[in-house]
């Protein structure tokens, strides 16, 4: 599902800004923008394939045996795992409407995740920011009852609403105390599984359920599948890549988006060229909850049975923390990187299904990949592809300073 | 330890804070008071009693136990945290205000138990016991933690090396015994330390960053193996149990013998460790050398001390650390792996590091209340006083958005903490 063909001999022109630096992306040529990923993916792939031929026990036994057939089962079952993978995630058209359904919350997240990092801020909350806003989304789901043309934009308002509360909370503790925003988001994750788990069986529960289910959403507040009910990608894609354009256009376009970037690379500049940096960093992390908060929305209105729990995100707002550093916190970055991992996602599943591989291998794959694009100088000495080393820059800021 | 002792303008703003700080408390505490007098005082009828066990069946000295009237309790508890919220009102001894909450929030929950025991009696020192229990990988988590950081690395990781380390734990303790078990999880928490220390020094990843991928990649590579490896091969999923070691007469004196004395050995070896690092990081060259890099990295190079050397140095042994924590996690408490099987204790770990201050004694004894706090949600939930325990559980990381907020005092990390260095 790569390119192989790898355009090593491409001139990498020399970086104009190493202020922002390679993770957040900004400055940097197409042609490497595309370079160092795709090796990333390939090299991930072949760690994997590794991972898949040391793994299985019978395979292992053999090897001390017959070290050829052992070598001939390893290359079959990787050959098997991978084609399982591919024809998971674009295989067919199910295959194709399966990644871009599990892309759509990635992409959500993944963008609340780069809005923060260009304000210079870490959100590792969009987590909990789902889960609240998937309740906030789940309450009015169930008991407002309206047309759907007015009932679906009210629910997501809701979930965008849950998720900026709990996302600009963090953002106002950093504003008026200077409480890190990693540790408050972390720990607001957890507070928020409580929160939910509580709310879940007292407040909304499912009726004639003991543990924390919702009650199910009214048809009107449904998303509406878009390729007809085979396929179960919904609208909730086409307002994800609208939010693509909503983010760049608010970083790139607005006035308060230059405040976001300008505060987010240096805030004692911003703050000298009388920029409020207490209000920026507020609403910078409350659209950024926001946008968590529609991916939870979207978890209990886009895919039955409907219903909200303390697990509706998975691991979304975690993978949406390697989708925005894949992308570079570029918001366009950001839809490649989510199709791409919401495509492993889809993958994964077959791969599980066909090839008994576990699933797990593809958050593995992830990872490798972000360590990869995160560590550029890896790759390079690997391939030996020539290119400036980058000055290395922080993309957050510890809590020492 | 680290007062302004000028007569600035600091000063000033320094006792206004602190004056601020105060009156915040001394509020906190009149509406604890206020709960304690009005619910769990007068909630409960007169005659009812409360009984706490301070003995276990299994201690040599047997029914030791407190028996009193749970509204008498209750009335002077309530009138000592008034009292004590009043003082804070009062603005006077401005230092002791931490001490004044502390005391305040041991009385609420002695006060709370006497309540949620009414009419009944629930073994205290059982509900201690388990508190030291858990508290065991909170503390060492902690401890991986201010190790790093001490030396200006942040380890968002922990997690993923407990995981890790649980991992190879049951793996390895079920084909070779316990000693294999422990030591190839120190091995591989110390691995993923490596990781970290490469990706932050050697090629400038963000910390948090490399740390946040750490667990991740642990999260995914431990389940994939789990699912792969353990469902085939179950006997690779049942390590011995670790037994423990009851220490002779320490073990008999009550209610302090079954709490700290009667234990698995990883319940000492944390205990001495926590002494062994205070020790090292405060009375050593080799603390005194890391803490200077964590602080001020530029003047310790120019001293001659190499940087990166000792970053990685105690980024790698901190992982050793983590790594005996994943084994005590995996053969201790709960013997067998199971997928993401800390649940985020590595993250509370990172907040006792947090709560205690970046010092090892801080953070036993923010290991053992975030262990503690856990302990009662238990015990609320079985007593059934309609407390829901998701507010219990929720405690520890409310705590600890509330101690980064500066609420509870200024928790100030070493200076150059996830700074990267690069040599002029």
């Amino acid at each position: 599902m790569t390119d192989t063909r790898l355009p090593e001999k491409e001139p990498t022109p020399p970086q104009r800004s190493p202020m922002m630096d390679r993770v957040t992306g900004v400055g940097t040529s197409v042609a490497r923008s595309l370079v160092l990923p795709t090796l990333a993916m390939l090299t991930a792939l072949i760690i994997g394939a590794i991972i898949i031929a040391f793994s299985d026990i019978e395979i292992l036994r053999l090897l001390f045996d017959d070290p050829g057939a052992a070598a001939g089962q390893m290359v079959s079952e990787v050959s098997r795992a991978y084609r399982a993978l591919f024809r998971g995630s674009l295989g067919s058209v199910n295959s194709l409407s399966e990644s871009l359904f599990a892309a759509t919350p990635l992409l959500l997240a993944g963008l609340s995740v780069a809005l923060g990092f260009r304000a210079g801020l870490f959100n590792i909350g969009a987590q909990g920011q789902m889960l609240m806003g998937g309740l906030a989304a789940t309450y009015v789901g169930v008991y407002v009852s309206l047309p759907g043309i007015i009932h679906i934009p009210l629910t997501l308002l809701a979930g965008f609403a849950g998720g900026m509360i709990w996302g600009g909370l963090a953002g106002l503790l950093k504003a008026r105390t200077g409480a890190h925003e990693v540790i408050t988001t972390i720990m607001g994750n957890f507070i928020a599984v409580f929160f939910m788990q509580w709310v879940l069986t007292t407040g909304i529960q499912d009726p004639g359920r003991n543990n924390p289910v919702s009650a199910e959403l009214v048809t009107s507040a449904r998303l509406p599948r878009l390729f007809g009910v085979d396929y179960r990608v919904t609208i909730g894609l086409l307002l994800a890549i609208a939010f693509v354009f909503a983010v760049h256009w608010l970083l790139y376009q607005s006035s308060i988006g230059f405040e976001f970037r300008a505060v987010g690379s240096n805030p004692k500049a911003g703050s000298y060229a009388g920029m409020n940096v207490a209000i920026v960093v507020t609403l910078a992390m409350a659209l950024a909850g926001g946008l968590a908060g529609m991916a939870g929305a979207n978890q209990v209105m886009g895919l039955e049975p409907y219903k909200a729990t303390p697990a509706l995100a998975g691991a979304v707002g975690f993978d949406a923390i390697t989708v925005a550093l894949l992308g570079r916190s570029n918001p366009v970055g950001v839809l490649w990187a989510a199709l791409l991992f919401g495509a492993l996602a889809a993958g994964g599943r077959e791969m599980q299904g066909a090839a008994q591989v576990p699933i797990d291998l593809v958050v593995v794959l992830q990872a490798l990949i972000v360590i990869f694009v995160a560590a550029p100088g890896m790759i390079r000495a690997i391939y030996r592809v020539k290119g400036r080393e980058e000055k290395p820059t922080q993309m957050t800021t510890g809590w020492g300073s | 330890m680290d007062r302004v002792e000028t007569t600035t303008p600091e000063v000033v703003l320094r006792t206004s804070v602190e004056e601020r700080r105060a009156t915040i408390i001394g509020v906190v505490l009149m509406a604890l008071a206020a709960v304690v007098l009005g619910v769990f005082a007068f909630g409960v009828p007169s005659d009812a009693s409360s009984t706490f066990n301070l003995s276990l069946p299994t201690d040599s000295i047997q029914n030791v136990s407190l028996t009193f009237n749970s509204r008498i309790f209750s009335a002077v508890a309530g009138v000592l945290i008034f009292a004590l919220g009043a003082n804070r009102l009062r603005r006077r001894n401005l230092e002791r205000t931490n001490t004044a909450l502390g005391i305040g929030l041991m009385l609420f929950v002695l006060a709370l138990l006497a309540w949620a025991a009414a009419d009944s009696s629930f073994s205290l020192v059982g509900m201690l016991r388990s508190t030291v229990i858990s508290s065991i990988v909170i503390t060492l988590g902690a401890l991986t933690g201010l190790t790093c950081e001490r030396a200006g690395v942040i380890n968002i990781g922990i997690e993923g090396q407990l995981l890790t380390g649980a991992f190879v734990a049951v793996v390895l303790s079920s084909a070779f015994g316990t000693w294999a078990g422990v030591a190839g999880a120190m091995l591989a928490g110390a691995l993923l330390g490596a990781l970290l220390a490469w990706l932050a020094i050697r090629f400038s990843v963000d910390q948090i960053i490399a740390g946040v991928v750490i667990n991740i990649l642990a999260v995914g590579l431990t389940s994939f193996l789990a699912s792969r490896v353990l469902s085939e091969a179950q006997d690779l999923n049942a390590p011995a149990r670790v037994s423990s070691i009851r220490i002779p007469l320490l073990a008999d004196i009550p209610v302090i013998g079954p709490m700290f004395f009667d234990h698995t050995f990883f319940v000492y070896v944390t205990f001495i460790l926590v002494v062994a690092l205070h020790i090292g990081f405060f009375r050593t060259r080799w603390g005194l050398r890391a803490r200077s890099v964590g602080e001020h990295p530029k003047a310790a190079d120019t001293l001659g001390i190499d940087v990166l050397k000792v970053r990685y140095r105690n980024v790698i042994g901190a992982g050793l650390i983590a790594g005996f924590g994943g084994a005590f996690l995996a053969l201790a408490q709960i013997s067998r792996f199971e997928e993401n099987m800390t649940g985020g204790i590595g993250f509370i770990g990172l907040a006792a590091m947090i709560f205690g201050r970046w010092l090892p004694f801080g953070a036993l004894a923010a290991g053992l209340v975030f262990g503690f706090s856990g302990a009662l949600a238990q015990k609320v939930g079985i007593l059934g006083t309609g407390i829901p325990s998701e507010f219990m559980l929720m405690l520890p990381y409310v705590a600890t958005v509330i101690v980064v907020a500066g609420l509870v005092g200024r928790a100030r990390a070493p200076a150059a903490d996830g700074q990267p260095y690069i040599k002029q």
